[in-house]
């Protein structure tokens, strides 16, 4: 792992933002806040993305980081009491300028949620159900490609090729979860948002997720939302603390975990709240 | 430790279940009662349904039946054709009628005087005239021929075949006199009388006459009826639905709009008559008696229906196929299109036919409209004046003729096979699109 060392000097200030390295961020999020109807979720958070990097959101529950995830691809919008201040920025557009479509935008920023939730549709037709829809593949022989490299790269291909047209309800629980980001790869997004996507899986199913996303680095930008620190630890380069609508901290996960800047990431990661 | 602390106050001991005693006891005892009472339900509610469907099949089968009496008709040209000319038209035109009551003085010589000749004319239906008139129209060679026929008896002679006259009474009280017993007894002994399976109860439409009423006029006037009310209704009511529960914002108005549809669906059905006979008959002067204004009027009452159906059908639908279709970037109608709709289509058209079996059953509306109306012929598109099966049940239930009772009771099980039928079609559609997730 190559990775740039950044300094990622915080200090107690809730808006504390990591120095930004060489790369321009994929994502920014700027002072973004969001209600729920009276209620603030979020409190300005800045956050930047880096492409080509898996950027870990961890902190207790109800702390904000899946409303943050949420923001990214603007699924919020379809909560009704849902509001979202400040601004995020996909490679410096406004993401929620009136002139973007949020349907475009989700093609760019795919997702992958916590419960495993295919289609009740064939295997097949899952993961070609973006393609379809955003017309990348124009024949039959081109869905069929597509659908084949989704499933190689998501790992499943090898345990499904004889049954591409059986229901993806029908696989286990990991397999479906696999299914569900072969199907957020096929439309070839820019970014992958996974909110907690291992929490319903067992352990092995869970290692074998984890080398996935670490597979798809090369790609793709992935945003991740863990209650394993473990995990974040294992699969991140970058991780944000998250707590009570705050971002705390973000950094280098080796730093997070190893010399948090802030008493409560080191109260967190160290089990002694949350 | 920590459930002790927490569960008691600090000093107390650890009190855990009993799993024997009084409150077992009465659990299990709790648990028995419950079952039988849901199996004593169900029960009385089976009771019920084979008392009901009994009773009108025992006193409606008979209506599938019709007496016959095998007369010596002879084709007469004296009243067919004096002229001789075997033209049709004037074949068309003869005197049926008469000629089947010469027939009958003919076949029973012994009846003389003017009172009994007119009971003699009553054993046949007073429609036997054109029945035969169609045979010779057919075939204008049987002028002058004389054959024995199997030609309709009336409605009395029929009721009498079939049991319902009851011989011990005084004569007066009776609706077929001790001649006509003597006469019937006559032709029964040899084997001039005969009960057939009875086709224009399937094939024609009302009549004053029983043995000439049918069910068909009825069955295709709610046929047309139901079509012009699913056509209605279906789309409207699914895209309201739809509309409601994807798209519209949720605030006060479309809060208002929900409980007023829920209050329409609880609206006593001869309002909805009452709107149709003002609006679509007085306002726009839509045809009265038609089909097409008794759809539109069964639309309106079975929209609630279908629309509180569909919306909890789409509600069922589990949201993270609604998440999962919006994060790849479908748009919300392709999100409904493609996934939201197949998966919550069962729940629809189980709504919808229930709807349509509701307004199958429907009557009071349609009286507002005058499908109420006495209607003697098959109605052959939508604007033509007919009835529906339930009207029809009530006309006839109000007749005064005996022979309409079995006839009420057959027409209730044509209205029931209808229902059946549609509940088949609605468990099978149920079946061809249910999706497992």
């Amino acid at each position: 792992m190559s990775e740039k060392k950044k300094m990622a000097k915080s200090d107690a200030s809730p808006a504390s933002k990591a120095t930004p390295p060489n790369a321009t961020p994929k994502m920014k999020g700027d002072k973004v806040k969001v209600f729920y109807g009276e209620k603030q979720a979020l409190m300005d958070v800045d956050l930047d993305i880096q492409p080509n990097e898996v950027t870990a959101l961890i902190g207790p529950s109800g702390c904000g980081k899946s409303t943050f995830l949420r923001c990214l691809n603007r699924m919020n919008d379809v909560i009704d009491i849902c509001r979202v201040e400040g601004k995020i920025t996909l490679d410096d557009e406004d993401i929620y300028d009136s002139t973007l479509d949020p349907v475009q935008l989700r093609a760019r920023v795919g997702m992958v949620f916590q419960k495993p939730n295919p289609f009740p549709k064939s295997i097949y037709d899952n993961v070609a159900y973006g393609p379809r829809i955003h017309g990348t593949a124009q024949s039959k022989a081109d869905i069929d490609e597509i659908v084949e490299t989704s499933l190689t790269k998501a790992g499943l291909f090898g345990e499904v090729k004889d049954r591409l047209l059986e229901p993806g309800t029908g696989l286990s629980g990991g397999q479906q979860q696999r299914l569900c980001i072969a199907r957020a790869i096929a439309v070839n997004p820019e970014v992958i948002l996974m909110d907690e996507p291992c929490s319903a899986l067992d352990p092995i199913a869970t290692a074998k997720i984890e080398e996935l996303i670490d597979e798809l680095r090369e790609n793709y930008t992935i945003v991740i939302v863990t209650h394993s620190m473990q995990q974040a630890a294992r699969v991140s380069q970058r991780t944000a603390f998250f707590h009570l609508g705050e971002l705390v901290e973000v950094g280098d996960t080796e730093q997070i975990f190893t010399n948090p800047n802030d008493s409560r990431t080191q109260g967190y990661i160290t089990g002694r709240f949350g | 430790m920590t459930d002790a602390t927490m569960n008691s106050k600090p000093g107390t001991e650890i009190r855990r279940p009993t799993l024997t005693g009084e409150r077992l006891k009465k659990r299990y005892a709790a648990e028995r009662r419950f079952r039988l009472y849901g199996l004593g339900s169900i029960l009385t509610a089976g009771l019920i349904l084979v008392f009901l469907v009994g009773s009108i099949t025992g006193t409606g089968y008979t209506a599938f039946l019709q007496t016959y009496i095998k007369l010596n008709i002879s084709f007469d040209p004296e009243f067919l054709d004096p002229a001789g000319t075997g033209d049709v038209a004037q074949l068309a035109s003869a005197d049926y009628g008469g000629m089947v009551k010469k027939n009958l003085r003919d076949n029973f010589p012994e009846v003389t005087s003017r009172r009994d000749k007119r009971k003699l004319y009553n054993f046949v239906s007073p429609n036997a005239g054109f029945d035969l008139r169609t045979m010779v129209i057919d075939d204008p060679s049987l002028v002058g021929q004389s054959l024995d026929l199997w030609i309709k008896a009336s409605d009395d002679i029929d009721m009498l075949t079939k049991g319902y006259v009851d011989r011990t009474l005084e004569e007066s009280n009776r609706r077929v006199s001790d001649t006509e017993l003597v006469w019937y007894d006559k032709l029964d002994s040899n084997d001039r009388i005969e009960s057939r399976f009875n086709t224009d109860f399937f094939v024609k439409a009302d009549s004053r006459e029983p043995e000439e009423a049918g069910i068909l006029g009825a069955v295709t006037g709610s046929l047309l009826t139901l079509v012009i009310t699913l056509l209605l209704s279906f789309p409207i009511g699914v895209m309201a639905a739809i509309y409601l529960e994807e798209f519209a914002p949720k605030n006060k108005w479309t809060d208002l709009i929900e409980v007023n549809i829920n209050n329409l669906a609880a609206v006593p059905s001869i309002v909805f008559g009452l709107l149709g006979l003002a609006m679509f008959l007085n306002f726009f002067g839509f045809p009265r008696s038609a089909p097409l204004v008794g759809g539109m009027v069964l639309a309106l009452m079975t929209l609630p229906t279908i629309i509180i159906a569909s919306r909890s059908a789409l509600k069922a639908v589990p949201p993270s196929i609604r998440e999962a279709a919006l994060g790849l970037g479908a748009s919300p109608l392709q999100v409904v299109t493609h996934h939201v709709l197949p998966l919550a289509m069962p729940g629809i058209l189980t709504g919808t036919i229930i709807g349509m079996a509701q307004a199958l059953g429907e009557t009071a509306p349609l009286l507002m409209i005058g499908m109420i109306a006495f209607i003697v012929d098959v109605p052959g598109g939508f604007t033509d004046p007919a009835t529906v099966l339930p009207v029809q049940i009530y006309l006839w239930a109000d007749s005064p003729e005996r022979a309409f009772v079995e006839r009420t009771s057959a027409a209730i099980m044509v209205l029931l096979a209808f229902l059946i039928f549609m509940n088949i079609l609605a468990v099978m559609l149920r079946k061809k699109f249910e999706r497992r997730w």
